[in-house]
């Protein structure tokens, strides 16, 4: 084997350009950017349908979509913003930051980190070609049995939904495994765990609840599977199938879900707020340990997606109790963002107004959420437009608030470009203005009767006016990103350069440069707190010598760090577990066609560098 | 190799890290984890469905729990061999690596054709997949364990076809320690699949 060209020295990797320079790419930053950009495009796509189902609800008895169409919409646009574009818009700043964060080059293990990428575009290609052959998934984003089952979705429709995102959870997992390594093991000396910024510690526990949640849904779906494809009987009540086996998967997975979607936005938001009120984060090991315990709760409360079936009243008191203690440890997060609002000197830039924006609203979605953890209230609550509501307002106010803060945040990082300041701003306020518009109105129209999933209604409901008001809304969100889509353009051609460090930062990206080289520190730095930036940059405020700033690296320095060279088969095998997969919506030969392609490049994948070091293959 | 040649290899190795473990056994770790909640969602569904069956046959009509005795027998004792297995490639006996690794697959793939034969037996009894709720149960679960058997059995010759190659030694060896974690990992679930499903009435 050509061992030596295994590894190229970091001077002479100067970041290479291309297109095949992306697609055989390892490097943490370009699989973030990649994973940013595809989460964006899928945004908009769940975006558009959101618009559509809007402009459908507009007026009583409209008919600009059908039923079938709008069950369609509605599934899609809830499977795509969950999996399509939030999760990998978490991944994307996972990928970017994590080993920054951690004073690290790479991830553990950067060819799987490549592979999870495209794993993952896979899975996302699949989905969305359901629209293209005509069958797109019809059954709801948590695809109850047994409409799901054969006999109700005869179609092609729920095959597409269940292989894709048996993909994705694929993704998913290997990434959950890489992120653990890298996080717990790939830190920079004197970088204790306590001394790990927040937005690690939340990452970890989200890599936590991915690797242990996905395996329930991972079954829910083999399962289903089997029923579709080979007749077996999991969702089949006629043969005495429970049919809450499925509700009961899928929320096992689905609960600790929904914290897999804030944890990251909740991680962001405490490294924006200390950064813009030059104040550390307020009880840091208090956030981190509500964090944990969010993960470790979030396990032992899905059942209070199932209040309506009817599980008598032992298990709802249980899990109701269970839901109203995990608001104890969010709302404790919540005191210290504030706290650390509090008495700062704050700089309000848009960054800081995302963030603000997400406590805002994430206070909404929380309070409507321990609403509805009482069953009674739930009882009326479930299945109308006020469980929209809430959703809405924990993920649109919280999640995507967050990622927004995040993204104005690291942009200078991550581009080198400055983005327009002033109209970050008016995004963020089209943006509040438009989101309330559009779902708090749904709160009351779901407390007056108004059901979820319906395409239209009667015009003698009362329900006419207020969702009129709510599809105004949801123009004035899409306006909002049609700004921040004019500052990218904008500053991308003619933005401001970025310095290292235009915040006054406290963490360890803004030590390097605006984007970092290829190989993210010239020297491992050595830390010795949280906010280690600014230890060595101010102290510690209580006229502590700052600490030691790491020396500037030498030639032998950068000639001797060695960097993972690109790789085609990540993306190869990739291609052909996609291959296989759909084989299973066209015929046998082609599973199993794409199941030894599989193999072989996994095999390749495996034994790429067998033996890197030369004098291990001479002996 | 000298110890202090040994300990600056440590130094420079990329894969060990803050908590001086190795990467590559950290990821295993968490792959098991993750393991451990799928195998534990088949159980449960099992479980959860066990003597729920509108019709026949039942396990205890259908289960030969001798047979299956023996090859858990067999499964278990292809874990020690793997044991010897990584032992001789540590200390770079490859003469009998070679044949460890071996033969922890061929037991491996002796548990695989038992597993074939019962499967092939319960459906000449008239249990399939699509029988009853047992049928639907017990191959899903039993199943995917076999998969997991067939795909380590397949790891190990993978193993075993480098040694033979002369591309296995004891540089080498954590590959060797990964693949037996998740052998014994495989066999420790067919201890609980063995108990819960054929040893519990
Ligand atoms: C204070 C914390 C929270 C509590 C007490 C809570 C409680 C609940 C309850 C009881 C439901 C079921 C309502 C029903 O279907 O009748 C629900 C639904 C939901 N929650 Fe929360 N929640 C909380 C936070 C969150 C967060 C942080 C997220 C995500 C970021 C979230 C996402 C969702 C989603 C997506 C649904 C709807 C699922 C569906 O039916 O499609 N919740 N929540
Ligand atoms: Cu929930």
């Amino acid at each position: 084997m050509a061992t030596h060209a295994a590894f190229m020295p970091g001077e002479a990797a100067a970041a290479p350009s291309g297109l095949w320079s992306w697609i055989t790419t390892v490097d943490h930053k370009r699989i973030g950017i990649l994973y940013g950009t595809s989460a964006f495009i899928f945004f908009l796509v769940g975006g558009i349908e959101a618009l559509i189902m809007r402009l459908q609800l507009a007026a009583p008895d409209n008919t600009l979509v059908g039923a079938q169409r709008f069950n369609e919409l509605f599934t899609m646009h809830g499977t795509t913003m969950v999996f399509l574009a939030i999760m990998p818009m978490s991944a994307a700043f996972f990928n970017y930051m994590i080993p920054l964060l951690i004073g690290a080059r790479d991830v553990a293990f950067p060819r799987l980190n490549a592979l999870s990428y495209w794993v993952f575009l896979a899975g996302a290609l699949l989905l969305n070609a359901s629209f293209v052959v005509g069958a797109a998934p019809d059954g709801g984003w948590f695809g109850y049995a047994t409409l799901t089952s054969k006999q109700f979705s005869p179609g092609q429709s729920i095959d597409f939904w269940v292989l894709g995102l048996q993909i994705l959870g694929l993704s998913s997992l290997m990434a959950g495994f890489n992120f653990i390594v890298t996080i717990v093991n790939m830190r920079a000396p004197g970088m204790t765990l306590m001394r790990m910024p927040v937005f690690v510690w939340m990452s970890l526990v989200v890599q936590f609840l991915v690797v242990l949640a996905f395996p329930a849904i991972t079954v829910a779906l083999i399962l289903l599977m089997f029923d579709r494809f080979f007749g077996t009987l999991f969702y089949a009540p006629a043969a005495g199938g429970d049919p809450l086996l499925w509700q009961h998967l899928f929320w096992i997975f689905g609960h600790p879900e929904v914290y897999i979607l804030i944890l990251p936005a909740m991680g962001i938001v405490s490294e924006v707020l200390p950064t813009f009120a030059r104040k550390p984060l307020f009880g840091a090991p208090v956030v981190i340990y509500s964090g944990i315990m969010i993960g470790f709760f979030g396990f032992g409360v899905w059942s209070h997606h199932m209040f309506a079936v009817g599980m008598g009243p032992v298990a709802d008191s249980a899990f109701s109790i269970a839901t109203m203690l995990i608001a104890i440890p969010t709302g404790v997060k919540i005191f210290n963002w504030i706290g650390t609002l509090w008495s700062g000197s704050i700089r309000f830039t848009a960054a800081l107004y995302f963030s603000l924006g997400f406590i805002a609203m994430f206070i909404m979605g929380g309070l409507s959420g321990v609403m509805h953890a009482s069953p009674p209230v739930d009882l009326q609550q479930t299945d109308t437009y006020f469980v929209v509501a809430h959703l809405h307002y924990v993920l649109f106010g919280g999640s995507i608030f967050g990622l927004f803060s995040g993204a104005y945040y690291w942009w200078p990082k991550i581009t080198g470009r400055m983005l327009d300041e002033r109209l970050g701003t008016l995004h963020f306020w089209l943006m509040l203005i438009g989101f309330n518009v559009t779902f708090f109105p749904m709160h009351y129209l779901g407390l007056i009767g108004m059901p979820r999933r319906i395409y239209t209604y009667a015009p003698d409901l009362g329900w006419n006016f207020w969702n009129l008001v709510s599809t105004v809304g949801a123009f004035l969100i899409a306006v909002s990103f049609l700004v921040f889509i004019a500052n990218v353009w904008k500053t991308m051609r003619a933005g401001a350069v970025a310095s290292p460090d235009p915040w006054d930062g406290r963490t360890l990206e803004w030590a390097i440069a605006s984007p970092p080289p290829v190989h993210n520190f010239g020297v491992i730095p050595t830390v010795h707190g949280r906010d280690e930036l600014w230890l060595q940059k101010h102290g510690d405020g209580h006229g502590g010598t700052p600490a030691p700033r790491p020396p500037a690296p030498t030639r032998q320095d950068l000639a001797s760090i060695h960097m993972p060279p690109p790789s085609y088969w990540p993306i190869l095998l990739a291609a052909s577990m996609l291959f296989m997969m759909s084989g299973a919506l066209i015929s046998i030969y082609q599973v199993v066609l794409g199941g030894l392609l599989t193999l072989y490049c996994m095999f390749r994948f495996a034994l790429e560098y067998h033996r890197p070091h030369p004098q291990e293959s001479l002996r | 190799m000298s110890s202090a040649h040994v300990a600056a290899h440590a130094v420079h190795d990329p894969n060990t890290g803050t908590t001086g473990l190795d990467n590559r056994k950290m990821g295993m770790w968490a792959f098991l984890g993750s393991e451990c909640m799928f195998f534990g969602t088949l159980i449960g569904t099992y479980l959860s469905y066990k003597g729920k069956s509108i019709s026949g046959p039942t396990p205890h009509e259908i289960l030969n729990i001798p047979l299956t005795s023996v090859s858990a027998f067999v499964l278990l004792m292809s874990s020690l061999l793997m044991v010897l297995a990584l032992a001789a490639v540590q200390r770079n006996d490859m003469t009998w690596g070679k044949i460890w690794l071996f033969l922890t697959a061929l037991l491996g793939a002796g548990f695989v054709g038992f597993q074939i034969y019962e499967f092939t037996h319960f459906v000449h009894l008239g249990l399939t997949l699509q029988t009853n709720l047992f049928g639907t149960t017990f191959f899903v679960l039993t199943g995917f364990h076999g998969a997991h058997v067939t795909g380590g059995v397949i790891w190990l010759l993978s193993l075993w076809v480098l040694a033979l190659r002369g591309k296995l030694g004891p540089q080498d060896s954590l590959k060797v320690e990964i693949c037996g974690l998740y052998w014994h990992f495989v066999d420790i679930v067919w201890i609980a699949i063995f108990t819960l499903v054929y040893l519990i009435p």
